[in-house]
């Protein structure tokens, strides 16, 4: 029977890529995700996982090697956050491309500058087109399942795409929290073996990677658009199965309070659970307020979105990412995209918070929905709304 | 130079746009933008072969007299053999449509 213990969260997330029987790692460290590949390598190292850990230069190696190890069939894996998320970039577009299931586990952080250790979501924002399936996790036991859950569907027949799972840093990933590690045979009924549809093979040579030349770039581009909407039922439906088999039950987008709710506060990631403390004060006092929280990012869940939010009057949308002389937070920016078709929507009330490590209280989010509030009242609340900026 | 070739529809590519036969690249004969093309003054040829060495392509042969030959399939017109031959043989003409 499966038992709760009190584990740091990178050190339990990188058990579960124990579990999930690893082949290949291949990551260079950077705070805050140190403690996840520091870990699995002295798994390696003493032995109690048979897998390859391939240590390297620099983060934009790391992928490079994660590339060429999925490439060869082999269940790989690796971590980063921040800086060095940003010097993968250029291969990030490749694996998808590949369509090479690598799982990566980013532990969100800020980008610099200035230099910042502390959590938000500017380094996964700046990747949100590469083609990655992206999901958020909100608690240790969430980081957990969705590593597992992140195996599951990169590697999928009808997937076949890279996966990462977010978890903020430090606010999860240094916490030492309650959770339910999978056990063996959970994890045999719930993973499968990695049967790549197609691999390296000296026997069987194949060529990865050609050159896309003008009159067929658009039609490997929309065969990558058409994976990722492919993709969408199925992780919804490896979350079904993760349910049967853990007793814990996952969707792209769910809601908290949301029945009978005028403003629903929409937040990714550890925030979520902040946001449910101040939905219980609000609904104590009156305040018709629910909460979405987005665990699915890329593809981007528009229908349940757009049923979700269905019978709300305005939206709070919290983006913990700035963009520069822009319109709006990268969600915001999506959110309003995915209800702009829509005959009855939502007013969508932007906010920038919790920056480079700053704190979101449960008084951020009463201002937030306050605004929100005041712009269904009619009135104008200034944009850019940008929380906690000292004058 | 131009071949009766249909490019796929995004349903025919392989997953990954992998290319799943070896050594299809035989097929693609890519001399096609060439804009200039080596040409011999045989009289002047010592049969030395340098171009046939220098040529990063590889399109360059040797005939059974010993002369060098050209394979227009693949050869990019690069010059490089002309600026190489020792006699100085290889003029680059430009290409007419």
């Amino acid at each position: 029977m499966a038992r709760r213990v009190g584990m740091e969260v990178s050190i339990a997330l990188a058990e579960a890529a124990k579990l999930a029987n690893v082949d290949v790692i291949s990551a260079y460290p950077i705070t805050p995700q140190t403690h996840v590949v520091e870990h699995l390598s002295e798994l390696v190292a003493d032995g109690e996982l048979d897998a390859e850990f391939i240590p390297v230069e620099s983060e934009h190696s790391a992928m490079s090697c994660c590339v060429g190890s999925s490439a060869t069939g082999a269940r790989t894996f690796t971590a980063t956050s921040s800086q060095g998320l940003a010097l993968m970039h250029e291969i990030l577009y490749i694996a998808p491309a590949l369509r090479l299931p690598i799982v990566m586990c980013v532990v969100d952080r800020a980008i610099s500058g200035p230099i910042s250790i502390w959590n938000d979501h500017s380094d996964i924002m700046a990747e949100r087109d590469t083609g990655w399936i992206q999901t958020f996790a909100e608690n240790a036991q969430e980081a957990v399942d969705l590593t597992i859950h992140a195996f599951r569907v990169a590697e999928h027949p009808e997937v076949s795409l890279p996966t990462i799972f977010n978890l903020d840093g430090f606010i999860l990933s240094h916490m030492i929290e309650p959770v339910v590690m999978p056990e063996r045979e959970q994890l045999a009924a719930y993973l499968p073996s990695f049967v790549p549809l197609q691999r390296l093979d000296p026997t069987k040579p194949i060529t990865m990677g050609p050159v896309g030349i003008p009159p067929v770039y658009t039609e490997a581009k929309w065969t990558q658009e058409v994976a990722m909407r492919n993709a969408l039922p199925v992780i919804e439906k490896c979350w079904d199965e993760f349910e049967q088999v853990f007793g814990r039950k996952y969707r792209s987008i769910e809601t908290y309070q949301a029945e009978g709710a005028d403003v629903l506060l929409v937040t990714m990631g550890s925030i979520g659970e902040t946001a449910m403390t101040y939905v219980d004060q609000a609904r104590a006092s009156g305040v018709k307020v629910g909460l979405l929280r987005i665990r699915l990012w890329r593809p981007f869940p528009k229908q349940a979105f757009l049923e979700a939010v269905a019978g709300a009057k305005a939206l709070a949308v919290v983006d913990r990412c700035m963009t520069l002389g822009g319109v709006g937070g990268p969600v915001a920016c999506e959110l309003k995209s995915a209800l702009y078709h829509e005959e009855r929507r939502p007013k969508v009330v932007e906010y920038q918070a919790g920056l480079g490590g700053r704190d979101i209280p449960v008084s951020d989010f009463d201002r937030m929905v306050q605004g929100a509030l005041a712009v269904l009242a009619g009135k104008r609340v200034p944009e850019p709304r940008v929380l906690q900026v000292r004058e | 130079m131009t071949q009766a070739f249909k490019f796929p529809g995004w349903k025919d590519l392989p997953l990954g746009m992998d290319i799943l036969e070896p050594g299809s690249a035989r097929r693609n004969r890519t001399g096609d933008w060439r804009s200039e093309r080596p040409v011999w003054a045989l009289e002047k040829c010592v049969k030395c072969a340098v171009c046939v060495i220098f040529c990063p392509e590889g399109c360059l042969s040797v005939t059974e007299e010993g002369y060098p030959q050209v394979d227009l399939d693949y050869c990019k017109g690069c010059g490089i053999c002309a600026n190489e031959c020792v006699t100085a043989c290889i003029a680059m003409e430009r290409e007419v449509e």
